[in-house]
């Protein structure tokens, strides 16, 4: 009884904390841009920085991967596919927000939540690259910084915040929500933050520049993150009530 | 499961009013997630900078875009349809099964009954 409580709870919550949101933008469009960062956008030397950054995080992935694929749990492999097709989907919706601006929402809550953080840096590679190449949409010499923002910091973000909430009992469903939500906007907190380091504000510096950054990035985002945790725990409802994957796995 | 499935649709329709409500809410928005406007909020705070590399290939119209775009989208939900549907149709196949056995065994008692007597 306490459980079905709970989960209603999540769409009340939600919709409370949208709404007052949205009472805020009615008061302040504007246009914004918000995706991942263009190509030629970076300097070379932050290219390269955030490519050698982010490396090492690929590597662990594939090397989880690995382990993942050989390994005899039922249904492994399948719901890695699952989850790899599942960002594919969520970042190729791009969707309008209440700031009056387009993003898309990036997918990679599930897969945290079902193999950890580190595979997701390879899934979300293929498609990054997928977009880069074909779409025009993100950068190959941005790649690296894209990827440290969306593969690496949301995941892992996610994955601490399920934990941290398991930790405190909070049923699964909510849990994967919040990870998917915090995985979701905090990739696109870090964008801002890796454009504002470059790109200082001209007359109040890097501090500025975050602000103004995270105001176009950040905001727009929010309806969007939360749409995205609704999403993940309506696939992973599904999942699990057609036995693909065992509740207790999860942690 | 009922319940599961009324908490999904219920989610569903969350989300589908968090996409429709910008429309409202932000009149006056140009719903752009534009390249030009990114490029220019970066000039804003550096007038100088060159932007030193360009995409190998930029899709010739927005409807080739918007086509791969798409092509992108569908795959995904291919898979993860095929995926949740033959899980589906084994988890029923399994119901049936079990249902079957059921029914073999009741009748199977039942006719053991009727010669014992």
């Amino acid at each position: 009884m306490k459980k079905v409580f709970k989960k209603h709870m999540v769409p009340k919550v939600s919709t409370i904390i949208g709404l007052s949101s949205l009472l805020f933008f009615a008061l302040y469009p504007r246009d914004a841009y918000a995706m991942h960062i263009m190509e030629g956008m970076l300097p070379p030397k932050w290219c390269i920085f955030w490519f050698a950054v982010s490396a090492p995080f690929f590597i662990y992935g594939l090397y989880r991967m690995k382990k993942i694929v050989t390994s005899t749990t039922q249904n492994a492999k399948i719901m890695l596919a699952l989850c790899g097709a599942f960002v594919f989907v969520l970042s190729s919706l791009k969707l309008p927000s209440v700031t009056g601006s387009c993003s898309h929402p990036t997918g990679v809550g599930l897969g945290t939540v079902m193999f950890g953080p580190g595979v997701m840096s390879v899934l979300g590679v293929i498609i990054l690259l997928f977009q880069a190449l074909l779409l025009a949409h993100g950068g190959l010499t941005t790649l690296g910084a894209n990827c440290f923002s969306m593969t690496i910091v949301g995941p892992f973000v996610g994955f601490a915040v399920y934990k941290i909430c398991r930790a405190f009992k909070v049923n699964r469903s909510v849990s994967l929500f919040l990870c998917a939500v915090l995985a979701d906007w905090s990739t696109y907190v870090t964008t801002s933050f890796q454009l504002a380091v470059v790109f200082p504000d001209p007359t109040n510096g890097v501090g500025g520049a975050v602000i103004k950054f995270l105001s176009i990035y950040a905001i727009t985002q929010i309806p969007l993150a939360i749409a995205e945790g609704f999403l993940t725990v309506i696939v992973y409802n599904l999942v699990i009530s057609n036995n693909l994957w065992k509740e207790s796995a999860l942690g | 499961m009922k319940k599961k499935t009324k908490q999904n649709l219920i989610m569903l329709l969350i989300v589908l009013v968090l996409v429709i409500t910008p429309f409202f809410v932000a009149k006056g928005g140009s719903f752009a997630g534009s390249d030009d406007e990114g490029t220019a909020q970066i000039k804003k705070n550096d007038p100088h900078y060159k932007v030193w590399a360009h995409p190998l290939w930029t899709p010739p119209s927005a409807e080739i875009e918007s086509l791969l775009f798409t092509v992108q989208g569908s795959l995904g939900t291919g898979v993860i349809a095929y995926i949740l549907g033959s899980a589906h149709g084994r988890k029923k196949e399994r119901e049936r099964q079990i249902h079957a056995q059921n029914e073999a065994g009741k009748a199977h008692t039942e006719t053991s009954a009727a010669n014992g007597r």
